[in-house]
């Protein structure tokens, strides 16, 4: 490797960062942070979300489009011209750094913030709808272009190296943000390439995810139907639809969400009739049966972004690491304590939280009940 | 990194982020030259600290201590001033290692000597394949809460569960307590609700025996906590010890087998 060391087996780690009072947070804590668990990484893939960073464009949808090739930025403007109006399209500035160009050659990466027109929705379709189908037609559609964020005042960063260099090759200290996601990659099952780093996003739906879904195929065959298209060959990408399809189509409120995606066992259910808890045992056993294809099994632990906070959470039986911490209005959450420790010398508080249990951070604006959804 | 000599056989070393490699091999060489004891100051998750030295050295840790603390140890102290992350004491053999904060998840994985004792919770898989054998006998005493797989295939040791910073209501132990444990003794201070037990343990009330055991494996957690004996034994105990010896041994085996009695 570029280094002249190697790297040991590990699993990937993940980091995330959100000022409550929505204060902004410049990307270099999370650079540091994240960077501090660069053993948990192969330097085949890693990225970083940010939320509040295009301030001046804030209404605006912002497109993040990957292209293998330049060529074919004149068939994504196209495909976003029939359903948007253009309002400032310009290449994300880079920066040389060498050690990546020795394991892949970085694609061109093009920003576009556009407002839907008045005329492109199909009957019934919400404006978010909109956004997911051009978004759906993008990745499945025009070859060698990847849409890898389309929220609001939001966006993804990612590719094919180390946190570090991912970080320098997007200047991400440049940017400044209430909300700070990021990720390094040891792909396991599935290629490290451009696209399939992390984090996974759609609106303003962003996940960064350590782990393995192995109840991919049927979380896939459930979000196919409601139109989703899997394009980025990893398994993540199937959690950030099923958050859009919870969340926003359906509208559950959170806890349900994280009740139908990391679902108590059976056994555990029946305990909640047996301690008298009987809305709850009704309510989980009406999730399980209804949500049964949106659990994701196999071993994770995800930190999930929306413009309201962040929310993280493991699989049901924590095979995966996952600390939090706060200090004053911020919150921290890692795979690692000391990620925390490097930007947070002193936490108020540093916890374990327990299996399928989210820790959920929302800004201070939010309650819990009426979150808050996006765009 | 910075490494300064601050007495007789005496070393601190300035870690920061520098890569663990770079540190272990720095104590590894102080140790060889003759260091009694290190100290590692601003510790950020360097991993595998403590590990491939042989002999009576200390080792403080003062920050956060990367995951492995101390795995395949083989007769060094280490004593953390702060928190520890996932799989403290991995197969350890001997030697002691204390924390002063908490531990994260599969600590005393496969221990099979040694002590170690945590001031503050752990995570979950704590003390799993846990093994003795003869004189060999690891002992892990947790002085907060414990996860789920506590004590999970447990073949051997003692491992000891106090809660002493449990709020009234809280579950001093999670789900799957002792499941296919086969060897070794738990101790918990306080109960065990019976459907977080595996099947393959039974509890008892702990023996005259088993409270001369317990006062001689708590003395060295009252030292080092500076908790008093007697606090600790003031309220009752469980003791978890499993059914069987071979909970699994029928699993595998071909039905000719057990039907000829090869296989009991």
């Amino acid at each position: 490797m570029a280094c002249g060391c190697y790297s040991e087996m590990a699993g990937c780690g993940l980091a995330g960062i959100v000022n409550r009072d929505g204060k902004k947070i410049s990307g270099k804590f999370i650079y540091d942070s994240i960077t501090a668990m660069k053993e948990r990484g192969n330097g085949m893939g890693a990225g970083y979300a940010a939320y509040g960073i295009y301030p001046d464009m804030a209404e605006y949808y912002a497109f993040h489009v990957m292209l293998d090739d330049l060529d074919y930025e004149s068939e994504v403007n196209a495909v976003l011209n029939r359903s948007f109006r253009i309002v400032k399209s310009e290449m994300i500035p880079t920066k040389s750094v060498p050690s990546l160009y020795k394991k892949t050659k970085p694609p061109y990466f093009y920003r576009y913030f556009v407002e839907p027109r008045d005329d492109a929705r199909l009957p019934m379709e919400s404006e978010e709808d909109l956004v997911v189908r051009v978004v759906m037609t993008i990745n499945d559609r025009v070859k060698g272009a990847y849409v890898i964020s389309s929220g609001k005042n939001m966006g993804a960063f990612k590719g094919v190296g180390h946190p570090d260099e991912i970080g320098d090759f997007f200047e991400i200290d440049s940017y400044e943000g209430y909300i700070w996601l990021a990720h390094t990659r040891f792909p396991t099952n599935t290629p490290g390439w451009w696209g399939g780093a992390h984090p996974f996003t759609l609106l303003d739906w962003a996940i960064v995810h350590n782990g393995e879904i192995t109840s991919y195929g049927t979380n896939k065959r459930y979000v196919e139907m409601f139109g989703y298209r899997c394009t980025l060959l990893t398994d993540t990408e199937v959690a950030a639809y099923l958050f859009d399809l919870l969340f926003r189509k359906h509208r559950l409120p959170i806890r349900a969400v994280f009740m139908a995606m990391a679902a108590p066992f059976w056994k555990d259910i029946e305990h909640y009739k047996e301690v008298g808890l009987e809305k709850i045992y009704e309510m989980a056993k009406m999730i399980r049966t209804v949500y049964a294809p949106a659990m994701l099994n196999g071993p994770f632990a995800m930190l999930f972004a929306f413009k309201d906070g962040v929310i993280g959470f493991n699989d049901r039986i924590k095979l995966r690491p996952f600390v939090a911490a706060e200090k004053g209005d911020t919150v921290y959450m890692a795979s690692e304590e000391s990620a925390i420790r490097v930007i947070c010398e002193n936490p108020d508080r540093v916890w374990m939280p327990k299996a399928g249990e989210p820790v959920i951070a929302l800004l201070n604006h939010c309650k819990e009940e009426d979150v808050c959804y996006p765009a | 990194m910075e490494v300064k000599q601050i007495g007789d056989g005496v070393y601190e070393i300035t870690c920061g982020t520098t890569h663990y490699r770079e540190v272990n091999a720095k104590v590894k060489e102080l140790v060889n030259a003759g260091a009694q004891k290190v100290i590692l100051k601003e510790v950020y998750g360097q991993r595998y600290i403590g590990t491939g030295i042989k002999g009576k050295v200390k080792i403080e840790v003062h920050g956060t201590a990367g995951n492995d603390l101390g795995i395949f140890l083989y007769g060094p102290e280490i004593e953390v001033f702060g928190n520890a992350q996932d799989g403290v004491g991995n197969t350890m053999r001997e030697g002691k290692i204390v924390v002063r904060g908490h531990a994260g998840d599969v600590c005393g994985y496969g221990m099979r000597g040694g002590k170690v004792y945590i001031e503050g919770d752990v995570g979950y898989r704590v003390g799993i394949h846990m093994k003795g054998y003869k004189n060999l006998v690891p002992t892990f005493i947790v002085g907060g809460k414990a996860g789920n797989f506590f004590g999970e295939y447990m073949a051997g040791g003692v491992l000891i569960l106090l809660g002493l910073n449990r709020k009234p209501g809280e579950d001093i132990v999670g789900d799957y307590c002792a499941t296919g444990m086969h060897g070794g003794v738990i101790y918990v201070r306080g109960e065990v609700p019976k459907r977080y037990l595996g099947k393959e343990v039974k509890v008892f009330e702990p023996t005259l025996e088993d409270m001369k055991l317990l006062t001689e494996e708590l003395k060295g957690f009252s030292e080092a906590f500076n908790i008093p004996v007697d606090e600790i034994l003031s309220e009752p105990f469980t003791k978890i010890v499993p059914v069987s010896a071979r909970p699994y041994g029928r699993m595998y085996a071909h039905r000719w087998g057990i039907a000829a009695g090869l296989i009991k």
